[in-house]
This record gives structure tokens, sequence and C-alpha cells, in this order.
């Protein structure tokens, strides 16, 4: 198994990296996130011009047809590049989800703009004590007349400030834990009574807790069938796992690279210190970390693509494999690059950072080997 | 674990934690006193000790030590780290004082070690430089003489805390012809003097705690040579040793370890699939906290029967720091997401901050932490110590 690109896809790859490597570098990431915002808009419009953000979408929803392989060339570039514009969050996350569960109005209505580039979405899953379960929610959705009325609160919500229009999850039926009674919502960022605190992440983003109280959101603005949305989180997590891995990927091979060099560049003792045998081996170890993330990685998008049975399972086995071979790697990186891995200057600290930020982000190693111990 | 302790030391053990107890200043429980307080406000502690004449434990009486036995300095160590108090500066009570009575002559004991002892100088070290790191022996920043001065040019750089400092001790080259270890002096330079430039560096947890200092044609007075030229190499290795003892850091782990057992309570129900995992793993981390203080307690008890304790510093630098940063990425990883915030630097009330006030400076301690197994020599040659000097290999 070993994937063999096409030339459509060959082409996909070759675009994203010319643009990233002539408009994308370090320093411009660093006045990117430096800039009050802390995105570019700009740039996320040359992206939506390259056919990034209609690349993975069906024909028939208006995309280009490249599915989840697509999104992992696209998230492949961007780990390697450290982009911070909301991708994942409005493409794969938002995208996907109403792609999948969204009815055909909802999809003729919010599609169109997620692909020309035009809107910025996220999705508010998590709560301050939810942890990485998607049934643990506390925030309620009630009927009223033809609305349903949100309260609760969303925590550590990335690219929520940028946002336009967020998915939300809400209880509208059982009790906290219960499968049943999940519902997701699209929401206007600039609803009345929906409050937002925003911060700063430690990979460069913003994020931020939502305070919903009584936000009103028309009937029509349900996304997939009433209590089942926890079925659909699972799915589109499984979605951004894959994106997320590819996205590891793409840091990892950086730092191996940037390590390797550094240590043929970096003389102590009068010999380079990539001559070291202990050094030797740990480069050996982050080498075979990053090829087999490459190759579960592959495997879970080609799983994903064909709709395999057990592509859940798959999921969080890569996320936990995956991840743990990536903080290796960037743990490593950091004390091969010594004082200047702790150095804010230098790139290697960022990778890591985004590494650690990847690794939470819909649960980390330890939650999902436990997820696919339990399918065993 | 506790020392077989006699009476006088069990009360000596009640007199130092009650002390802390009474005197600990309040302002200096902050979130992360290592990046949060102010020159002054790290100094309060500092004054409050001297005045007790327990601020250099490790010193001689006759240079302002409390005359405390091996056991006593074990016990004061511990409570003070257990009680989470700020360690007086290293730099200038563990490092550059221990030197400077030891190498010094009598005009540099008398005119340094009381500013050290009552914290009116700030001191730093200028051991770093861009192309020496582990390999400290290759400085290149260079001494040279010129009448009653040496005129001195480099680039030192890792100095932590040289922002507020008023002197630095540098590893400076005299001889460029001699073998590495033998061209090297030990110099002590006002940081007001004319041509040092202190820049600062900002590391991935967003905080200032290092620096670059350039020094351009410093005219630094011949006096503050410490002991002989091309002899500093002998000082540096002494002062090292130092540095290194105090880094087992058991009572810092256990108030650690104490933390995240509460935040795994709070935070990790028993419903979670991965609190058995948090129960393992701090399990794991507390064998190892206790594999270490038993071991630190062995070579205490060794060193008071006038037992060499060797390279026992590199068995304590490799596992204190390992083990701490296994406390703080475990405690990262309790936090669940608000593992992705992190503090603004320099901090302020006005950067909103997610989650629970005890996830606050998680991300950051454990980003911060990476520096342990790098700094004060690398975990990868304190290895290589322990390879030569113990194993003989």
């Amino acid at each position: 198994m070993d994937i063999q690109l096409t030339e459509e896809q060959e082409l996909l790859r070759s675009s994203i990296q010319r643009f990233l490597r002539e408009q994308y570098d370090f320093d411009e990431r660093r006045k990117i996130v430096a800039t009050d915002e802390g995105w570019s808009r700009k740039h996320w419009s040359a992206f939506a011009e390259l056919g990034l953000c209609a690349a993975p979408f069906r024909e028939s929803s208006g995309g280009l047809g490249g599915g989840s392989l697509a999104t992992m060339i696209v998230m492949q570039e961007f780990g390697r590049s450290l982009v911070v514009e909301p991708y994942l969050e409005t493409v794969v996350l938002a995208g996907g989800l109403i792609e999948d569960a969204g009815s055909p109005e909802q999809r003729e209505a919010f599609l169109p703009k997620i692909m020309d580039g035009s809107a910025i979405w996220t999705l508010a899953w998590a709560e301050g004590r939810s942890r990485y379960d998607f049934d643990n929610v506390t925030t309620t959705a009630r009927r009223q007349g033809d609305n349903f009325v949100l309260s609760g609160t969303k925590a550590a919500v990335i690219g929520a400030p940028w946002a336009d229009k967020l998915i939300v999850s809400a209880r509208t039926s059982g009790g906290p834990r219960d499968r049943a009674g999940v519902s997701l919502f699209v929401v206007d960022r600039h609803s009345a009574n929906l409050h937002l605190q925003s911060f700063k992440t430690v990979d460069g983003r913003r994020a931020a807790e939502l305070t919903l109280m009584d936000v009103h959101v028309p009937g029509s603005q349900l996304l997939g069938a009433e209590g089942e949305g926890v079925a659909a989180l699972e799915v589109c997590r499984d979605r951004a796992i894959a994106a997320l891995c590819a996205e590891a990927v793409g840091a990892m091979s950086v730092l191996n690279s940037a390590s390797l060099e550094y240590s043929k560049a970096r003389k102590q003792f009068g010999a380079a210190i990539g001559t070291f045998q202990v050094l030797q081996h740990r480069m050996v170890d982050m080498f075979i970390a990053l090829e087999e993330s490459i190759s579960l990685t592959q495997h879970l998008n080609l799983s994903l693509a064909a709709r395999e049975p057990n592509g859940s399972k798959l999921a969080s086995g890569a996320k936990s494999k995956v991840g743990n071979a990536a903080r290796f790697v960037a743990e490593q990186a950091v004390q091969l690059h010594g004082g200047m891995g702790m150095s804010d200057e230098l790139n290697v600290g960022h990778y890591f950072k985004r590494i650690n930020s990847i690794n939470i982000q819909f649960g980390d190693p330890t939650y999902h080997l436990m997820r696919y111990a339990q399918q065993n | 674990m506790e020392l077989n302790l006699s009476s006088e030391e069990a009360a000596f053990r009640d007199e130092v934690r009650a002390f802390i107890a009474e005197n600990y200043p309040a302002e200096m429980r902050v979130p992360n006193p290592e990046t949060d307080l102010s020159k002054e406000q790290m100094l309060l502690w500092h004054r409050i000790l001297h005045r007790k004449g327990w601020i250099a434990p490790l010193w001689p009486k006759e240079h302002g030590g409390p005359g405390w036995s091996i056991t006593q300095r074990f016990i004061f160590e511990q409570e003070t780290s257990r009680a989470g108090t700020l360690p007086p500066l290293a730099f200038s009570v563990t490092m550059v004082g221990p030197v400077i009575y030891t190498f010094g002559n009598d005009a540099q004991k008398q005119k340094y070690l009381p500013r050290i002892l009552s914290g009116e100088d700030w001191w730093c070290q200028g051991y770093s430089e861009p192309g020496s790191g582990s390999d400290l022996a290759s400085v290149r920043t260079k001494a040279v003489r010129d009448g009653d001065h040496y005129i001195v040019n480099g680039h030192k750089t890792w100095t932590t805390l040289a922002q507020h400092a008023d002197w630095i001790f540098c590893l400076v080259r005299t001889n460029p012809s001699a073998k590495p270890q033998a061209g090297i002096s030990f110099l002590l330079i006002d940081m007001k003097s004319p041509g040092v430039t202190v820049r600062p560096i900002i590391t991935i947890d967003g905080s200032h705690e290092v620096n670059d200092v350039f020094l351009e044609d410093v005219r630094v007075p011949a006096e503050n040579l410490i002991g002989e030229e091309n002899k500093g190499w002998t000082y540096a290795k002494f002062l090292l040793g130092n540095e290194r003892t105090s880094m087992a850091g058991i009572g810092r782990s256990t108030r650690y370890l104490g933390r995240l057992k509460h935040i795994v309570r709070t935070e990790v129900g028993e419903d979670d699939p991965t609190f058995g995992e948090f129960i393992k793993e701090i399990a794991r981390v507390e064998l190892d906290v206790l594999a270490l203080e038993a071991t630190e307690l062995r070579i205490v008890a060794q060193m008071s029967r006038g037992i060499d304790p060797g390279p026992a510093a590199s068995l304590f630098k490799i596992r204190g720091t390992e083990i701490f940063q296994r406390i703080t990425d475990l405690t990262h990883q309790a936090i669940g997401n608000y593992g992705l915030a992190i503090r603004e630097h320099p901090v302020s009330a006005n950067h909103f901050m997610p989650g629970p006030d005890y996830g606050h400076t998680a991300t950051e301690k454990y980003l911060n932490s990476r520096k342990l197994s790098i700094y004060g020599g690398s975990n990868e040659i304190q290895r290589n110590i322990i390879a030569k000097a113990v194993l003989g290999l």
C-alpha cells in the first residue's frame, strides 16, 4: 500500500507547494500571527482561488471531487508550512458536516460560500467539562414555536473569533452523557445573546469561550436529524483525524529534516553532533516514527475514502499512534537543537507547539488508544 | 520518606517549617513565580532569609553561612522546596559566591560576598555562547590584557535573568594558543560597563527568562580576575558541580505531583476512558520520585559519613529533570481541551485565560520544562559523564 498520486493530485500538491513557498514562509507566517486578527484573508482568498476550499467536496455539491485524499494532500502541506488559517474548521469540519448531514437547501445555501472562500466556519462541540466525549453536552436547545433557543457554554472553540457561522452541539433531549438527544445547529456568530471571550492558542491561532444566553435559532438551522448529532460528529471526527494526522506528518517531516541538517552543521567537541552515536540512534527513531506515521495516515485516508466499516476504529488508532510519534519527534527535535530549540525565533518550537495542539484536538493519544481498545 | 532525624534535627525541621509559614511573602504566591514576579518581588524572600542568617546554607560560617551540618542543609532544602518557596537566585548564592570564597582573594571576598548575601547585587552567568553549549571549553569570548584592564569581546547567550543583573561572571579566553581548557579565565564584569548590551530571548512558552549578552570592547579591571589567569576551567567545573546537585528537585516534583492528582480528580471523572491510564501514569511517576528521593537520602547519609558522592549530581540531574518533565506533561494532558490555551507574557489580568485557574500555567510549564534536559549540561552529556566516571567506559 503506497498511494500513487494521480496527475490531478500531483498538480494540486505542486500548486500548494509553490504558493506556500513563495507566499507563506516562516517570516510571513509570523507576521500573520502577530496581526490583530491573527489570520490572513488575503492568503485565504488565494487558497480558495487555488481550488483548495472546493477540493474535497463531491462534484454533485459543486466541489472538485477530491475527497479525503485531497484533504490529506492539502493538510500535509499546511502542516509543513504551519498554516494558521481555518481550513480544518471551515472546509473539513463544517463543510464535511453540511455535505454529509445537511438538507439540500442547507447544502445549497452554505457550501458555495465555503468553496469560494467567502465564509469562515467553525465547530463548537466541546464544553468546560466534556473532555473529549461528544455526548457530554449540557448546552440545551429547546423548541419555541418555529425556533430553537440555545443556552449554555462551549469551550476552546478554535477559529470562533474569525468565524461567520458556527455549528453548535446542544441537547434537545436526554440527560448529560446520553448518546441520543444531541443536535447540531447552525448559528450566526453575530447572533444576539451569543458572547465570545477570545484568547490566543499555543500554536498561534485564536479561539474563544462561547456563552449562549437564550440564542434564538430558526428551526431551518437544525443540521441533520434532531437528537442524532453524536453520530454525525463521530463521522466528522474521523475526517478531522485523517486531516490532522496528515498535518502532523507534514510538521514531522520538517522537524526531521531540520534536525538532520542541524546535527550535521552544529559542531561541539570538535565534531558535528550528528557523528555522536546517541544522537544518530535518536534520529533513526525519529525517521522510523515518521515513516510509520506516513503509512498509517495513508492507510486511514484510503479506508475513509473507500468507506470501509472499520474506518472509525482505525481513525482512533491513527490518532493515538501518529500523535505519540509526532510528540516524540517534536520533543526530540527541540532537544537536538539545544537552546535554539527553546527559542521562539527558530521555527522548530512552533512546529512543536502545533503538534501539541494537534494532539489535543478531538482527543489526545491516550483517549484514542482507549477508544481503539474498546472496539477490539 | 524521611531521614532518621535526631531530636535536635527534628526541632530544626519544625523551626524551618514554622519560619516559612510565618514569613513567606504572600505576594510571591503567584501562578508562576519564575516568570510572574518583578525583580523586587523576587528579592523579598531573599532579604527575609538574609536577615534570619539562612540565605546561604552551603557557605562556611566565616563567610556568612549558618554553619549547618549536611543533614540540616538537606532538611532546609527539603522544607523550602516542599513549601514551594522561590529559591534565592542560584547564580549569586549557589554559583558565584562559593567560587569567590574558594578561589577569590581577600579584597574580592570583602567586596562581593556581603552584597551577594544581602541581595544588593544580582548575578548572572556568562558561560554559554552560540558556538559553546555542551562543549563549554570551546568558549571564544576574548579577554586581552591592556595595562590594568582586560578588553573583553564576545557574545554570551541563554543568560538567565541578565535583564536584572548587576554583575556577570564570565568564562573568557585569555590564551588562544593553549589547549581549550588551559586558556580560559574566570572574570567578573560589571553589567553597567560601557559595551555591555542585553538582548531578550523569548522562549517557546512566551516568557522572557533568558538573554543574549553582547560584550564589545568592555574594559574590565584586572582585579576582577578570579584566581589565576588561564585557570578558569578549574573554577568553572567546581561551579557546575554545585549547579547540578540541586537538580533532583524532589520537593518541587512532590508538590507538582500533588497538584496533578488534584487536577485529575477534579477534571477526569471515573467514567472518562482515560481515568485508569492517568491513575497508572501518576503511580509510575510517584515511584520514580520515591526511588530518586531514596537515592538522595542514601547519598546524603553517605556524605555525612564523609564519603564523596562522585558524579551523583549527574544522576540527580538526569532523573530529576525527566521526572519533572513527565509531571508537567501529564498536568497538561489532564486539563484536556484547555491545554490549547497559553497565558500571554508579560502576564496581565487584561488577557482573558479560559478554564479553571489551576490549569492556567499547565501549557507554559510543559513547554518551559523542555529546557531542563538541555541546560546545565544536557542529559546526554550527563550520561557521558556517568559512563566515563562511574562505569569507566
